[in-house]
C-alpha cells in the first residue's frame, strides 16, 4: 500500500457473512501449477520479440555527485548499438510522485545514490550492449553524502535536496527531514507517573531488501506514433501504465501493459525502475527492447525498505497493566520522501488498549536508493522496538508474556492507538490459541530462549475491477487485474465456483492486461483475496442474476421468483411455479438467442478490509562461542478472517516468518565510508537458506471480517510483523542480554555477550 | 568475435548451437534454445534458479560457459516430466503448495530430482543441506521439504 493511500477501513457490505461452503476452505491444486513445475510459465525475462534489442543501464558509482557532462559519442559508434538515452530523452514537467519516479528512473542534474541511473543504451546483443555501456563517459563533481538516518538529521549533514520537506515538518528541523507524523491520545506523562515500572530504550534496524528471486525485467515496444506495448513483472500493471505514460510523455491509453508471471515482489514491484527506460530506448531505436536487471542492480537501484532509529518508553503496573506508551520513530527512505514512518508510528502500539499513548514519526532522506514497500511497510520495525520493551517489562516484573498481552489487548470497542475504535478483531483469539499451543508450554533446552510477539497490519481494499464471462458450455472465464503473486488464481476460482455452483476446474482465471479491464490497483496491502475476491463474488452474483433472468423468461415468471441453487436456476417457492431446475450449461448453451452473451462484472473501491493481528512463538539457541543464533522452533498464529485456500494461507504465514528470520538475524544493507553499497549480491546479503530454518508451524484463526461477504481478511503482510521482535526476545532471553539492534549477526551477539561479562 | 560450434544433448535430444565464447550455458539455454525454464536470479551462482544437470552432475548454468557443453548431456526442468505425465516431485510440489511465485521452482525441482537419484531415502536435514544452494523467498521452505519427503516416499513405494 502506498503511503498516501491509507484510509480508515470501516463498514462494508450490509449482506450477512456467509459461513457454509462446499468449495471455499478446501485446498485444490492451483490452476497454474503445471505451468510452474514444468518451466512453461513465462516470467518477466521470458519474453522475446522479433528484432529485439537488449538494453543496459549506466549507473552512478558515487553516493552523491553532480553530473557535469555525459559523452555518449563513443558508445553510439560501437558495434550493434541502436539507441542511447539520457534524461533529455524523457518527458519533463512532472510533479509529486511522478516527478520523484522520473528522477529516480533516470537522474537529472545530480546522482543521488550509488547505483542511480544516468544513461542507457540498446544494442543487438546483450554482450555488445554491456561492452558499449563502458564507453559512455560521465564526468561527475563529487558532493558530500550521508547514508545513516541519525547522521542525516544532525546540523551540518549534507542536504540531499533543499525544499523537499512538506508543511508537516516542525520549524527548525534539518532539511533532510521531509515529513512528520504525530498521533495518540491521553496524557502520557500522567500515565508514566501511574506506573510501577517504566522502561525506555533505543532500537535500531538495518535496511533490508524484499529479496524476490526474479530481478526486474521487461520487454517494451514503442513506435514513433507513441503507441506502445509493455510486458513486465509487476505487482500492478495499471500503475506501471500510469508511471510510464508520465515519464515517457504519452497518454495512458496508448500504452498497453501485460503483467507476466511474477517471481516474487513483497512490495518491491509496486513501482517502476527499468520500464520507462526500455520504452524510451524502444522509441528511439524503433525496435523492441528488453531490459533485465542484474542482481547487483536489484540491490543497488530498486527499492529496499527503510532503516530505522527508534525510542520507545512504556509504563506498567505490577499486575501487568500498561499505563502509557510513547514512541519516536525515525525512518530513512533514501533520496526521496516516502519512508513509511506514519505506518511505523500507527502500527507500533496497535495491539494494546492504552489510555495514554503518543507516537511521533520522521521521514528522513539520505543518499540511498528510493525505498519501496516491503510487506507491511514500517510495521515490523515498530513491533521490534515495542515488543522488546514489553518483554523486558514482563521479565523485570516476573509476569507471563501472553497473560500481560491478553490483559492489555486491543479488542472490539477499544480505541486504537492511532485513533479509530476497533470493529471485530482477532488479537485476543490469536493470544488464546498461542497460549493453548503445545509450543508455548514445551520445556526449553538448556541455553535456549523463547520469544513472544504480537503484530498488526491494516490491510487494504483499493480500486478493483473484475469481469466474469460465461461460456456456452457453462464454464466461466474470470478476468482479474491483480497479478497472481502467491496462488491467488486458486482463491478466485474457489470463490467463483462457490457462487456459481460449478466445479472449481470449470473456472479459468486470467490476469487481464490494462486494455482489457477497468483500473485495478496494485497487488499490495494484502488486498488481493479481500478486494479481488469480493469483486469476484459480486461479479459472480451479477452473473447469477442474469442467469436467473434467462430462466425466468423461459418459464414466463418474474425474475425475483427465481433463485440459484447448486449451479441451477430453480423457482423460489411453490407459488413461483412448478419447473424442473435449469442447469447453468443449458442456460448458457442458448444464451446467443435468449438475449446475448452472459457477462457479470463488478467495479468498486471496497473499504472494508479487516485489520489483522498475529502472535508468534519462537525458540532460539545462541552459540556463546561464535555468537551464532539457530531458530529451533517457530509457531505462527494469525487471524485470516476466513481462509479461502488454507494451504496457501499457511504458505503466507510461513513466508512472512522466514523473511522476518532473515531480517532479524542476517540481512542488512552495508554502506562503506564512501557511501557505496558493499554487499550487492546474494553471497554477502544472505537471505535464509533451507538449512537455516526449522519447520514453521501455523495456526489459522478465523474471526470473520464484517467487510467481506465470506469474512476474508488479508493475510500476506501481518505474518512479517511479529518475527523481528519474537526472535529478538528469544535471543535476548537465551543470551541473558537485551538485543536492541538488528540484524543480530554473530559479531553483534558476541559483542553483547562480552559487554555482559 | 567468431562463434563456437557446440554439439550436445539436451533432455535426450541431440542439439547443436553456435555461441559467443563469453556466453554462459544459461544464456544459450534461454536465448538460443528457447528453454526458459532455467532462470537467472543472480548470475553469480548464489541462488540456484538456473540449476541444470551436466552429465548427471548438478550445476549452476550461469557459472558454466556454453562452449564447455561440447559432448555433454544437459538436463533441464523441461525434461523432468514424461510426456503429459508429471514426475512425482512435480505432482507433490503442486499438491503441497510448495511454490508461491514459482520462479525458484524449476531450479529446486532439478536439484531435488538429482538428490533422489543419488539417495532415494534422504533425511529432512539432508534435503535441507542439499537445497541450501537454492534460494526460495516465498515459502520458508516448509512445504518444499514436505513435498520432497512425500515424493521420495512415494517413489520408494513407501507411501
Amino acid at each position: 500500500m502506498a503511503l498516501d493511500e491509507y484510509t480508515e477501513q470501516t463498514g462494508g457490505p450490509a449482506d450477512e457473512i456467509r459461513s457454509e461452503f462446499t468449495k471455499v476452505g478446501t485446498s485444490p491444486d492451483r490452476p497454474d501449477g503445471i505451468d510452474k513445475v514444468t518451466g512453461r510459465a513465462r516470467f518477466g525475462a521470458d519474453a522475446y520479440a522479433p528484432g529485439m534489442l537488449h538494453g543496459v543501464i549506466v549507473r552512478s558509482p558515487h553516493a552523491h555527485a553532480r553530473i557535469v557532462s555525459i559523452d555518449t559519442s563513443r558508445a553510439e559508434a560501437a558495434p550493434g548499438v541502436k539507441a542511447v538515452v539520457t534524461r533529455a530523452d524523457f518527458a519533463d514537467g512532472q510533479s509529486g510522485e511522478d516527478w520523484a519516479v522520473m528522477e529516480n528512473v533516470m537522474a537529472g542534474d545530480t546522482a543521488l545514490y550509488d547505483g542511480h541511473a544516468v544513461a542507457a543504451l540498446a544494442a543487438t546483443s546483450l554482450l555488445e550492449a554491456r561492452d558499449a555501456a563502458r564507453l559512455i563517459e560521465v564526468e561527475y563533481q563529487i558532493l558530500p553524502h550521508v547514508t545513516d538516518v541519525d547522521e542525516a538529521m544532525k546540523d551540518g549533514a549534507p542536504v540531499i535536496r533543499e525544499g523537499a520537506a512538506d508543511n508537516s515538518v516542525p520549524a527548525g528541523m534539518h532539511p533532510n527531514v521531509v515529513r512528520y507524523h504525530s498521533s495518540g491520545h491521553g496524557d502520557v506523562d500522567q500515565g508514566f507517573a501511574e506506573a510501577d515500572l517504566v522502561i525506555e530504550d533505543h532500537f535500531v534496524t538495518a535496511a533490508t531488501h524484499q529479496g524476490y528471486i526474479e530481478p526486474h525485467a521487461c520487454l517494451a515496444t514503442m513506435g514513433g506514433d507513441g503507441r506502445a506495448e509493455l510486458w513486465c513483472c509487476t505487482q500492478g500493471h495499471w500503475n506501471v501504465q500510469k508511471l510510464c505514460a508520465a515519464t515517457v510523455g504519452i497518454e495512458q491509453s496508448k500504452l498497453r501493459v501485460t503483467a507476466s508471471e511474477i517471481g516474487g515482489g513483497f512490495g518491491g514491484k509496486t513501482t517502476v525502475f527499468v520500464e520507462p527506460v526500455a520504452l524510451a530506448l524502444s522509441r528511439k531505436a524503433n525496435k523492441p527492447v528488453k531490459v533485465v536487471m542484474t542482481r547487483s542492480e536489484v540491490f543497488r537501484a530498486s527499492g529496499p525498505t527503510a532503516s530505522t532509529s527508534m525510542d520507545v518508553k512504556i509504563g506498567m503496573k505490577k499486575d501487568g497493566t500498561m499505563t502509557a506508551a510513547r514512541g519516536v520513530f525515525r525512518c530513512q527512505g533514501g533520496a526521496f520522501p516516502g519512508a513509511p514512518m506514519e505506518f511505523t508510528s500507527m502500527c507500533a502500539f496497535a495491539p494494546y488498549a492504552l489510555k495514554h499513548v503518543s507516537q511521533i514519526g520522521y521521514d528522513v532522506m539520505t543518499n540511498r536508493p528510493k525505498q519501496a514497500a516491503y510487506r507491511a511497510p514500517g510495521s515490523p520495525m515498530a513491533a521490534f522496538a515495542v515488543e522488546s520493551v514489553v518483554d523486558e517489562l514482563c521479565n523485570k516484573l516476573g509476569l507471563d508474556p501472553i497473560e500481560v498481552r491478553l490483559k492489555n489487548a486491543s479488542r472490539m470497542g477499544t480505541k486504537a492507538s492511532f485513533g479509530p475504535t476497533w470493529d471485530r478483531i482477532g488479537l485476543v483469539e490469536t493470544l488464546e490459541e498461542a497460549k493453548a499451543h503445545p509450543h508455548f508450554s514445551a520445556p526449553l533446552a538448556p541455553g535456549a530462549g523463547r520469544g513472544i510477539s504480537c503484530g498488526f497490519w491494516f490491510n487494504h481494499g483499493g480500486e478493483t475491477s473484475v469481469t466474469m464471462a460465461m461460456s456456452e458450455d457453462g464454464s466461466a472465464q474470470l478476468m482479474v487485474g491483480t497479478p497472481d503473486i502467491g496462488g491467488s488464481r486458486a482463491s478466485m476460482a474457489l470463490m467463483a465456483a462457490e457462487e456459481l455452483g460449478i466445479p472449481y476446474e470449470n473456472v479459468r482465471v486470467t490476469v487481464a492486461d490494462t486494455a482489457s479491464l477497468g483500473y485495478n490497483e496494485v497487488s499490495h496491502g494484502s488486498r488481493v483475496t479481500y478486494a479481488s475476491g469480493l469483486a469476484t463474488i459480486q461479479a459472480a452474483r451479477d452473473t447469477v442474476r442474469k442467469l436467473c433472468a434467462r430462466a425466468a423468461a423461459k418459464w414466463g415468471i418474474d425474475e425475483d421468483a427465481v433463485t440459484w441453487q447448486d449451479g441451477c436456476a430453480v423457482p423460489s417457492g411453490p407459488n413461483a411455479g412448478d419447473f424442473d431446475p435449469l442447469p447453468i450449461d443449458r442456460i448458457c448453451r442458448v444464451m446467443g438467442r435468449t438475449g446475448g452473451p452472459i457477462v457479470g462484472h463488478y467495479e468498486a473501491t471496497p473499504e472494508g478490509a479487516g485489520v489483522s493481528f498475529a502472535t508468534h512463538i519462537v525458540d532460539a539457541e545462541v552459540d556463546r562461542e561464535t555468537g551464532a543464533t539457530k531458530v529451533t522452533r517457530y509457531t505462527v498464529v494469525q487471524d485470516a478472517g476466513k481462509a479461502i485456500h488454507p494451504t496457501y494461507v499457511e504458505g503466507q504465514f510461513q513466508g512472512g516468518a522466514a523473511q522476518g528470520i532473515g531480517w532479524a538475524l542476517n540481512e542488512e544493507y552495508v554502506y562503506g565510508p564512501d557511501g557505496r553499497l558493499q554487499n550487492a549480491g546474494f553471497l554477502d546479503y544472505r537471505i535464509p537458506v533451507a538449512s537455516d530454518l526449522p519447520m514453521i508451524d501455523t495456526v489459522i484463526v478465523e474471526v470473520p471480517n464484517p467487510g467481506h461477504p465470506y469474512g476474508v481478511r488479508g493475510v500476506g503482510e501481518t505474518s512479517i510483523c511479529p518475527p523481528l521482535a519474537a526472535i529478538a526476545n528469544a535471543v535476548s532471553n537465551a543470551a541473558g542480554v537485551r538485543m536492541r539492534q538488528l540484524p543480530m549477526r554473530p559479531s553483534r551477539v558476541l559483542e553483547a555477550l562480552e559487554d555482559q561479562d | 568475435m567468431s562463434k563456437i560450434h557446440v554439439t550436445t544433448t539436451v533432455n535426450g535430444d541431440a542439439t547443436e548451437f553456435l555461441c559467443d565464447p563469453r556466453e554462459t550455458l544459461l544464456d544459450v539455454l534461454r536465448d538460443r534454445l528457447s528453454l526458459t525454464g532455467a532462470k537467472e536470479g543472480c548470475g553469480t551462482g548464489d541462488c540456484g534458479a538456473c540449476s541444470v544437470t551436466v552429465d548427471g552432475r548438478l550445476i549452476s548454468s550461469c557459472l558454466m560457459l556454453a562452449a564447455e557443453a561440447e559432448g555433454k548431456e544437459i538436463g533441464t526442468v523441461e525434461g523432468i516430466a514424461t510426456g503429459e505425465e508429471l514426475h512425482p516431485l512435480q505432482r507433490k510440489f503442486i499438491e503441497h503448495a510448495a511454490l508461491q511465485c514459482g520462479v525458484c521452482t524449476p531450479g529446486i525441482l532439478v536439484a531435488v530430482k538429482n538428490l533422489l537419484e543419488r539417495d532415494p531415502d534422504p533425511t529432512e536435514q539432508q534435503v535441507r543441506y542439499w537445497l541450501a544452494g537454492n534460494l526460495c523467498r516465498c515459502t520458508g521452505y516448509d512445504k518444499i521439504i514436505r513435498a520432497v519427503m512425500d515424493a521420495a516416499a512415494e517413489m520408494r513405494g513407501a507411501a
